[in-house]
């Protein structure tokens, strides 16, 4: 279970973004979370996804309360995350080749030895050719790139995946390829989703059950 | 691939009276390039009041890459945008179409080749020109841009408005007290919100830095406008006030191309679709009838159709070729299922329809009055 406990957060404490927001996924479920842009929605994903540290309120992983953010989360809170962010180019590091990209979340948790059968199994699994592996980001597509950034956050097989806005920034035949990955990825690991977006036919299609920023606030 | 997203502003040249639509840019063009008045009598000789906005002709950019490798960005396109027409450039990231934006802009790196022509209705050819010509009487003044990464295209260390009545200062010759009103009224044109108008770039969620982007595009009155992905990132209504404002735009003597991925925008205010796939044009169709019946005649187009959520939400199998590495012949062949012998050889593009030896056959019934 993830719960999102009366969440307020923000930039600025005395104009918060998010106030007072409260939203579960179960185990498995995926929640799309839609909303106008510019409403706080993808504040709110940082949050869910330990990246922010909310001003008032409680984030609940399994049953335990997350205490740290960022890099003082305890690294097990942390790696059940998997985040894939909107824009691909600013969520990657241009130095790295996708490989490395890929393979970053294994290094850092003192698991090298497993990069090459993971990087493998899943440039399969989101549908990048092995010959794109060795390259850096600005030699990809946005498309590639997004791909690489979606294997990067299942590399750890988190339990939960914070999508926000994957898709915005890509074609119709990508958009649905990724979200083809991610659900067989669910459907094989048991993973919970929230799919951030504003896209309303796109997250109803895609998720369990969506919600509307505007009932998370008022409730 | 990504364009260079930076250098667009077109504000440095000098100031001009350029904001009326009908002489200065004819002048200006007269007076930057000689060569062009040449091309101009060449391409508008026949019927003058029927030149096209924009004259696309064997279009062609190549990037020279290390070790003698060439990446065909774009191959041969062919296209023409009428006044008061929009057409909108679709297919998968990486196809080219931003290649082809910028290549219309001059704004393609040290490394690109460029073929063919690309004519505005004055006779400028915007692949020839130069650089002082480029930046001085056709960016922002005759062709706009609304840029695909806002982010990258507004000064980090300016605000929104001090942003607007530079480039209002310098297209349009406003000038205190009435610049105030102007850069509002320049906001208020792509709905963005006045509130927000003394922030900076980083403060601006992604759906307001596009809708400042789009407002800086707009002053210029360009007869010719470019928008690259003018909607990532925005929410659906926005979107569709987004494109609106753009088309609104177009009125009758104007003409939007308009490059994205978004097939609902598209379908919202295209005349025309044309779909890229591979660095190639593949085909170019009525709207009404690539999006209603009797829908896209080339499989790809078909494919990506069908991607959409509201349709199968099943995506096309494989990957798009490598452009450094195209196959020889039909590009789309190791995914179609339509493929044969025949797709060894590259399918030409009829002036309307799909560049496709096999193409799904049109309804048989009435076509629609």
């Amino acid at each position: 279970m993830l719960e999102l406990r009366s969440l307020t957060a923000g930039y600025d404490r005395r104009a918060p973004v998010v106030r007072d927001v409260n939203l579960t996924v179960a185990p498995g479920e995926s929640v799309g979370l839609l909303g106008p842009s510019g409403c706080g929605k993808s504040t709110l994903a940082r949050v869910a996804a330990l990246l922010h540290r909310p001003d008032r309120g409680q984030v609940v992983i399994d049953g335990e309360p997350a205490h740290g953010w960022r890099h003082r989360a305890p690294r097990s809170q942390r790696t059940a995350f998997g985040v894939v962010f909107q824009q691909p180019r600013l969520a990657a590091d241009p130095r790295l080749t996708l490989t490395q990209l890929i393979a970053e979340p294994l290094r850092a948790t003192g698991r090298a030895a497993e990069v090459t059968d993971r990087v493998r199994e899943l440039a399969r699994t989101v549908g990048l050719g092995e010959d794109l592996l060795g390259r850096r980001p600005h030699e990809v597509s946005d498309g590639q790139l997004q791909r690489a950034c979606l294997a990067r956050a299942l590399v750890l097989r988190p339990r939960w995946l914070i999508c926000d806005e994957m898709t915005a920034m890509l074609d119709a035949s990508t958009t649905a390829a990724l979200v083809t990955a991610v659900e067989n990825y669910r459907a094989d690991s048991g993973a919970g989703l929230l799919a951030v977006g504003h896209d309303k036919v796109l997250l109803e299609r895609w998720c369990d059950r969506t919600v509307h920023w505007d009932e998370l606030t008022r409730a | 691939m990504t364009g260079p997203s930076t250098g667009t502003d077109a504000v440095t040249g000098p100031s001009t009276e350029a904001d009326a639509v009908t002489d200065p840019s004819a002048s200006e063009a007269a007076a930057g390039v000689e060569a062009a008045s040449d091309a101009a009598a060449a391409a508008g000789g026949a019927a003058p009041d029927a030149v096209p906005v924009l004259s696309v002709r064997g279009l062609s950019v190549r990037f020279r890459m290390r070790g003698g490798a060439h990446v065909a960005a774009v191959t041969d396109a062919r296209f023409e945008l009428a006044a008061g027409e929009c057409l909108a450039l679709v297919g998968e990231s990486g196809c080219g179409k931003s290649v082809l934006a910028s290549a219309l802009l001059g704004l393609l790196p040290e490394n690109a080749e460029t073929a063919g022509s690309a004519f505005l209705a004055d006779g400028t050819d915007l692949l020839t020109a130069d650089e002082r010509t480029l930046a001085r009487t056709v960016r922002g003044r005759r062709v706009g841009l609304v840029p695909q990464s806002p982010a990258a295209h507004l000064t980090p260390v300016r605000t929104v408005r001090s942003q607007l009545e530079e480039t209002l200062r310098e297209l349009t010759g406003v000038r205190r007290p009435e610049l105030r009103k102007a850069g509002e009224a320049a906001a208020e044109r792509a709905a963005f919100p006045l509130g927000h108008l003394d922030r900076y770039p980083h403060e601006l969620s992604g759906g307001l830095a596009q809708r400042a982007a789009t407002a800086l595009a707009l002053i210029g009155d360009a007869p010719l406008l470019l928008a690259d992905e003018p909607t990532t990132g925005l929410d659906r209504e926005l979107v569709d006030r987004t494109v609106d404002e753009l088309r609104r735009h177009v009125g009758d003597d104007r003409a939007l191309l308009m490059i994205t991925h978004d097939l609902a925008a598209a379908e919202r205010i295209a005349d025309r679709v044309a779909v890229m796939y591979a660095s190639r044009i593949v085909e170019i169709a009525d709207a009404a009838d690539f999006f209603g019946e009797p829908g896209p005649r080339h499989p790809y187009a078909r494919g990506l159709l069908n991607a959409l959520p509201e349709r199968e939400f099943t995506p096309i199998p494989g990957m798009p070729p490598e452009l450094s590495a195209l196959p020889e012949g039909c590009a789309f062949a190791a995914r179609c299922e339509r493929a044969d012998e025949a797709c060894r050889s590259v399918p030409a593009l009829p002036l309307s329809g799909a560049a496709c030896h096999h193409p799904v056959a049109p309804a048989l019934e009435a076509p629609r009055a």
